[in-house]
């Protein structure tokens, strides 16, 4: 497998592009023609070939783009990513992880030759290539957590498990659907999820937890999440809301199609071994409404969710402001007929 | 539910009732890493039973060569330990779990320690070997009724941390001594019989320790009873036999129940009871006192009930 990789920008002139391909592969995440919240884990073992699913860290045609792009957002914010001393030992679990799982499922992209604790690493697309002691942090450039995220697409957070609870105590966050790492560094699962509306009284929450609490090793899950963001831009912080909360005033009829984009988060939890801390992994992938409705099925399904959706999802998801123009374009993409099951396009 | 078919490739006595077994791959494949106080349960095809029972894991958890657990022979048990003891041969060919931790160190303590008592020592085997790799300060104290009883001495290094209190010598653990010199920032953990963990927990309480710093597993198999029925929606009625857990009753019956430890405290084989016309014995660390009051859930690895009937939601 050959990929190209785009030469394109993730903020100012919003270059960023998805080719046929990767709209045709795009995680459309409803898999009916309407939502709620619900405890949507699945196994992560796998998927149909070619899709985001198909291998444990998915590589597409963003991926170099998209480390540029983090690398601009740390050099002006270095608190994007943090590690609590005690999470050490899990960068290191997650490390191995990430650079076993693409040397395996990428061979032509990257290579892993470990010799005992004496570790090789190649990685083509971004041309670095490092020798350093596994478990020895003075052998790497930066911390293990740091190293490696600075070369795997999504944020990643790292939970550690300790009185029945989980806890945000280390992360690369620079991709994030308006939370902030600095905030919730340290805080347990009901602390950083308590902005969420109507799902603690459902008991999500509570569901969740006790189920992440049991999560074995070598049984990844995964769920997908979404939100709206207009212009393609990863870095939608609390911190940097200044430059993009206002472009949200940029839509209409005209520009809809192109600006406001589906975000989609393929989220992953796996427990790791050596720290027995949960990895939790969330990649973030952008489609444009115009790029959507070129699947004649998720633009029916996706006008059908978003005009039904109750008034505080899409406050909470930021796009209320818009919801009237959005619904309005995609409706001329909607003529009643019935969708098929599921969330690939026909 | 994930599991390995390992091969046993020694049995070692370390003592008269307590011997140590090493699981390997039997194509010598590397076996998934873990964290000190994780345990595996083993599957034990017993005489068309099959029992499975969870073990600390006491060997290195950075060495993926191989697995070992310490076994003590409990005659008054269910039959997991005897059968091991007694009918598990080097060669044979067992299916083992993946590792499992539900008593991991909390490593922003800035100091850990050990309180074992009995075989409680096998979980603290691991961490010892986890510590040595991080490099963190540590205390252990393993107590036991007399030297021949003590099956970890053998297995413990010889390191100026590590206390051996024999009662029978004379040389009872003395816990206020223990508890009330250390650095703030320890955290203590305690493995052995409930007693002892109570007694930690009422010492640590008067010394003033933080709550949230003390840690305890007690090593807890599905305790006999007497017999008793449970309905399923159904109508299907399933018998536990005296010395037989709800679960395994289940699982003889084919009745798919998820699990993990088997121990009362993961919480992966919680039941919804639909009708109770009796007392349900809550033996497990998992349900709160209101859900226990509620006589609505059960934990079938290790509770028992006694009365009418009990209608399960399964």
């Amino acid at each position: 497998m050959t990929i190209r990789f785009n030469d394109e920008t993730f903020r100012d002139d919003y270059t960023f592009h998805n080719s046929p391909e990767a709209i045709r592969r795009f995680p459309f995440p409803f898999d009916q023609d309407s939502y709620m919240y619900s405890v949507n884990l699945e196994p992560h073992a796998g998927g149909r070939a070619g899709t985001p699913f198909q291998n444990r860290f998915d590589v597409d045609e963003h991926y170099v783009a998209e480390m540029k792009d983090r690398e601009i957002t740390l050099a002006q914010d270095p608190l994007r990513c943090q590690s609590l001393p005690h999470m050490e030992l899990a960068g290191w679990d997650f490390l191995e992880l990430v650079m076993v799982s693409k040397a395996e499922d990428y061979p032509e992209l990257f290579e892993l030759h470990r010799d005992g604790d004496r570790w090789h690493w190649i990685n083509r697309p971004l041309g670095i290539e490092q020798r350093f002691t596994f478990l020895d942090p003075t052998t790497l450039p930066c911390g293990p957590l740091e190293y490696i995220t600075r070369q795997t697409q999504g944020d990643h957070a790292l939970l550690d498990q300790r009185d029945d609870n989980l806890w945000m105590d280390a992360g690369m966050i620079t991709s994030q659907a308006d939370w902030s790492l600095d905030f919730d560094i340290g805080m347990n699962f009901y602390e950083w999820h308590a902005p969420v509306p109507k799902a603690h009284e459902m008991g999500v929450f509570q569901r969740a937890l006790k189920f992440l609490l049991n999560l074995r090793q070598e049984a990844p899950v995964r769920r997908l999440n979404w939100t709206m963001t207009v212009n393609p831009r990863l870095d939608t912080s609390p911190e940097n809301y200044h430059k993009w909360g206002p472009e949200k005033r940029t839509i209409t009829p005209e520009t809809v199609g192109a600006k406001q984009h589906l975000r989609v988060e393929l989220q992953t939890l796996w427990r790791l071994p050596r720290s027995n801390a949960i990895a939790f992994p969330i990649r973030c992938y952008l489609c444009s409404l115009e790029d959507i409705v070129t699947q004649p099925k998720w633009g029916r399904r996706l006008h059908r969710v978003l005009r039904d959706l109750p008034d505080e999802l899409a406050e909470y998801k930021g796009f209320a402001v818009n919801r009237p123009t959005i619904v309005d374009y995609l409706a001329k993409f909607d003529d009643g007929a019935p969708t098929s099951p599921g969330i690939f396009p026909d | 539910m994930s599991a390995l078919t390992l091969r046993v490739t020694e049995i070692t006595p370390l003592s008269p009732l307590v011997t140590r077994f090493r699981f390997e791959h039997p194509e010598g494949a590397g076996l998934p890493l873990f964290s000190g106080g994780a345990h595996v349960v083993v599957e034990m095809p017993d005489a068309g039973v099959l029992r499975r029972n969870a073990y600390s894991l006491i060997s290195d958890p950075l060495d993926g060569s191989g697995y070992e657990i310490a076994v003590r022979r409990e005659d008054g048990g269910r039959g997991g330990s005897r059968f091991l003891h007694t009918k598990v041969s080097v060669g044979d060919l067992l299916r083992v779990n993946l590792p499992v931790n539900l008593f991991a160190l909390d490593l922003r303590a800035k100091k850990q320690l050990m309180i074992a008592g009995g075989i409680g020592i096998t979980p603290f085997l691991a961490q010892l070997k986890q510590l040595a790799r991080l490099q963190m300060p540590f205390e252990l104290h393993y107590a036991a009724r007399s030297r021949a009883e003590a099956a970890g001495i053998a297995l413990l290094p010889d390191l100026p941390q590590i206390h051996v209190h024999i009662s029978d010598e004379g040389n009872r653990m003395d816990l206020g001594a223990i508890l009330s010199g250390q650095p703030l920032g320890t955290h203590v953990y305690t493995c052995g019989p409930e007693g002892l963990i109570a007694a930690v927990d009422e010492t640590a309480a008067r010394l003033g320790w933080p709550k949230g710093a003390l840690h305890s597993e007690a090593f807890l198999a599905p305790p006999p009873g007497a017999p008793f029925t449970v309905t399923l929606k159904s109508g299907r009625e399933i018998e536990v036999g005296a010395h037989q857990s709800l679960l395994e009753a289940l699982e003889a019956a084919e009745v798919a129940v998820d699990w993990s430890c088997r121990g009362g405290a993961c919480g992966r084989c919680e039941t919804g009871v639909s009708a109770c016309h009796g007392r349900i014995e809550h033996h497990d660390h998992w349900l709160s006192d209101e859900e226990k009051a509620s006589q609505t859930k059960i934990m079938p690895c290790v509770s028992r009930f006694v009365g009418e009937t009990l209608t399960l939601d399964l």
